[in-house]
């Protein structure tokens, strides 16, 4: 109604939209496809000519050699152990996130304890410093714990924050009241309330902290580093540090492989987050309000 | 807590200490003793330490280097937050705006997310290589001769396109979602009275936006000076030498290679304090938010 002069002519507007949006999605997504087939390459080609936009025939070679090759200085590494010890950190600090922020957050709010202001606030403290403030005292607990290069050592320290109890107790405070007191007339305990109906009824706010703590516990990167200094405990993107070190000092750096094991690191994290989108994007925008 | 709560005592103490014994150990622990050690100066070989004050404190505030790192930091967070907002704020913009494509859209622009720093970092090695990189043989032709590692300015330069590519998914999430939330009814309103797009964006969307852009202010101060550790560190190939570095990759260096257990506690104290009044800071917003619904 505004255009009925301009109605016959040629609208601009939708076009400059979609030629914005086509850019930023070009931005995001060609250095991953140019990465790709930069990796499809032979090595020597790739140092001669640079990264290229072709794809050539060293795809299926350097997918195998980034998987099963071992490499490393110990030699005892490979993509696949890399891959499954990500798995671990990933779905360790996932699973164990949510266990104890749900029970944390279902004390808090379901019960009348006196305790619970207090302890609600030493919880929540922990919200105001990232690991990366304390990650010296945090490395020399652990190290004197004796816990370095071991999974209990890289996965703990990183749950120790109230993300995923402060989701939880906000989504518990959402809950109607009714549900709680109909429960108690029924005679149901706390013990059945919580799993028979409180835990079904959040079956989506815990697929969402999954997928989002997921994520990050699989992208981890400085802690990891400080943790584990044996390569057999190596996760995918902690080796990216590994890979840039030897592309450094090779005469004719292993990009092919460096690459595929990059494109590896980010590929499961990636598929759960597109897959699961609208989970993922409820969760977070949900939780960080 | 609800009202009609349970009124066991055992059971919701036993459910509480794991969260407990853990930010116990890992949390209240390293915090206390960084703060307690950042009074200490570390014999070099390890035999105990020394009571010295705030001796640490007044060592780093003399530090010209401490000094150059916090400009860094600061330029560099200001510059990675504001671009990456920017550049987010417009994709959402026109994602909400257009009918067609616009999940693939949603889809392409939201995937990096996913991607850890680090890989963001080792890609942008590659793209800014000297040798083989597109993007360095691109600048070569408007005349830039880039040289990733080796001058400080086109290192910066690097490390801010990194991050803000990792950091504009976040945002855009953040902006589509606030923007869908703005009511029909107040959009027909606004279509009624203005018929300008640019006017209608700044007078309406904008200021319903605000209170989705403090909150994301706040969420990506705290990336640019924590989580973008994975990107310097691997643009830089672990060898700060005269690299630009952040403040946190400093109490890393200074603690980790260089052995100043003090020092390095007495900048993650000064981060500590700079995250508190962040913190607080958000906090002050989220209660004066305004709810225009």
């Amino acid at each position: 109604m505004a255009d009925t002069q301009t109605k016959r002519a040629f609208k601009w507007e939708p076009v400059i939209d979609h030629g914005i949006l086509i850019l930023g999605a070009l931005m995001m997504i060609l250095p991953i496809v140019i990465a790709l087939t930069t990796a499809s390459q032979p090595d020597v080609q790739i140092i001669k000519e640079g990264l290229s936009f072709q794809i050539g025939d060293q795809l299926d070679d350097n997918i195998s050699s980034a998987l099963f090759t071992q490499g490393g200085f110990s030699g005892e590494i490979t993509g696949m152990l890399m891959l499954q010890n990500s798995m671990i950190l990933g779905i360790g600090f996932a699973v164990g996130k949510i266990i104890i922020g749900m029970m944390a957050a279902y004390a808090i709010v379901y019960f009348r304890l006196r305790f619970a202001t207090f302890a609600f606030w030493i919880i929540f403290t922990t919200l105001l410093l990232p690991l990366e403030v304390r990650i010296m005292p945090s490395y020399e607990v652990v190290q004197g714990m004796g816990l370095t290069n071991t999974y209990t050592g890289l996965i703990l320290p990183l749950i120790a924050s109230a993300t995923a109890t402060f989701f939880f107790r906000q989504f518990f405070l959402s809950v109607p009241e009714e549900l709680v007191e109909a429960a108690r007339i029924d005679g149901a305990g706390p013990v059945k309330f919580f799993i028979d109906i409180l835990v079904p009824l959040s079956r989506t706010m815990i697929a969402a902290m999954f997928i989002i703590m997921f994520v990050f516990g699989w992208n981890q990167y400085l802690w990891p580093t400080l943790i584990t200094t044996e390569e057999h405990m190596y996760t995918l993107v902690r080796g990216i540090r590994q890979i840039i070190q030897d592309q450094d000092g090779a005469t004719i750096p292993q990009f092919g492989r460096g690459i595929m094991l990059a494109m590896l690191a980010i590929l499961p994290p990636v598929l759960i987050v597109v897959f699961f989108q609208s989970w993922f994007v409820k969760g977070l925008t949900e939780s960080d309000k | 807590m609800k009202r009609a709560g349970f009124r066991t005592i055992s059971l919701p103490m036993l459910l509480l200490l794991p969260q407990l014994v853990i930010i116990g150990i890992f949390f209240y622990w390293p915090a206390g003793w960084a703060i307690q050690s950042s009074f200490y100066l570390q014999d070099p070989f390890g035999f105990g330490s020394t009571y010295v004050g705030a001796e640490n404190y007044t060592r780093l505030a003399g530090s010209s280097e401490y000094r150059k790192v916090a400009w860094f930091t600061l330029i560099y967070t200001a510059l990675v937050t504001f671009l990456s907002l920017g550049i987010a704020l417009l994709l959402a913009v026109k994602a909400d705006k257009v009918i067609r494509g616009a999940k693939t859209y949603r889809t392409l622009l939201m995937w990096v997310y996913a991607v850890a720093p680090p890989v963001a970092g080792f890609l942008g090695l590659m793209f800014f290589d000297q040798n083989v990189g597109p993007i360095t043989e691109f600048l070569a032709g408007l005349g830039w001769d880039f040289k990733l590692g080796v001058n400080s300015f086109d290192t910066a330069t690097a490390m801010v396109m990194v991050a803000v590519w990792k950091q504009i998914p976040v945002n855009f999430i953040f902006f589509l979602s606030g923007l869908q939330s703005i009511p029909r009814s107040v959009r027909e309103a606004a279509m009624i009275d203005n018929k300008s797009g640019t006017q209608r964006f700044w007078d309406i969307t904008f200021p319903l936006l605000a209170p989705t852009a403090f909150f994301l202010l706040i969420i990506n101060i705290t990336y640019a000076l924590f989580d973008t550790f994975g990107v310097v560190d691997t643009l830089i190939k672990g060898e700060p030498g005269n690299n630009p570095i952040t403040l946190v990759y400093m109490v890393f260096r200074d603690g980790f290679r260089g052995g100043d257990l003090g020092g390095s506690s007495a900048q993650s104290v000064v981060l500590m304090v700079l995250v508190l009044i962040l913190t607080i800071f958000q906090f002050r917003l989220l209660e004066r938010r305004i709810h225009y619904t």
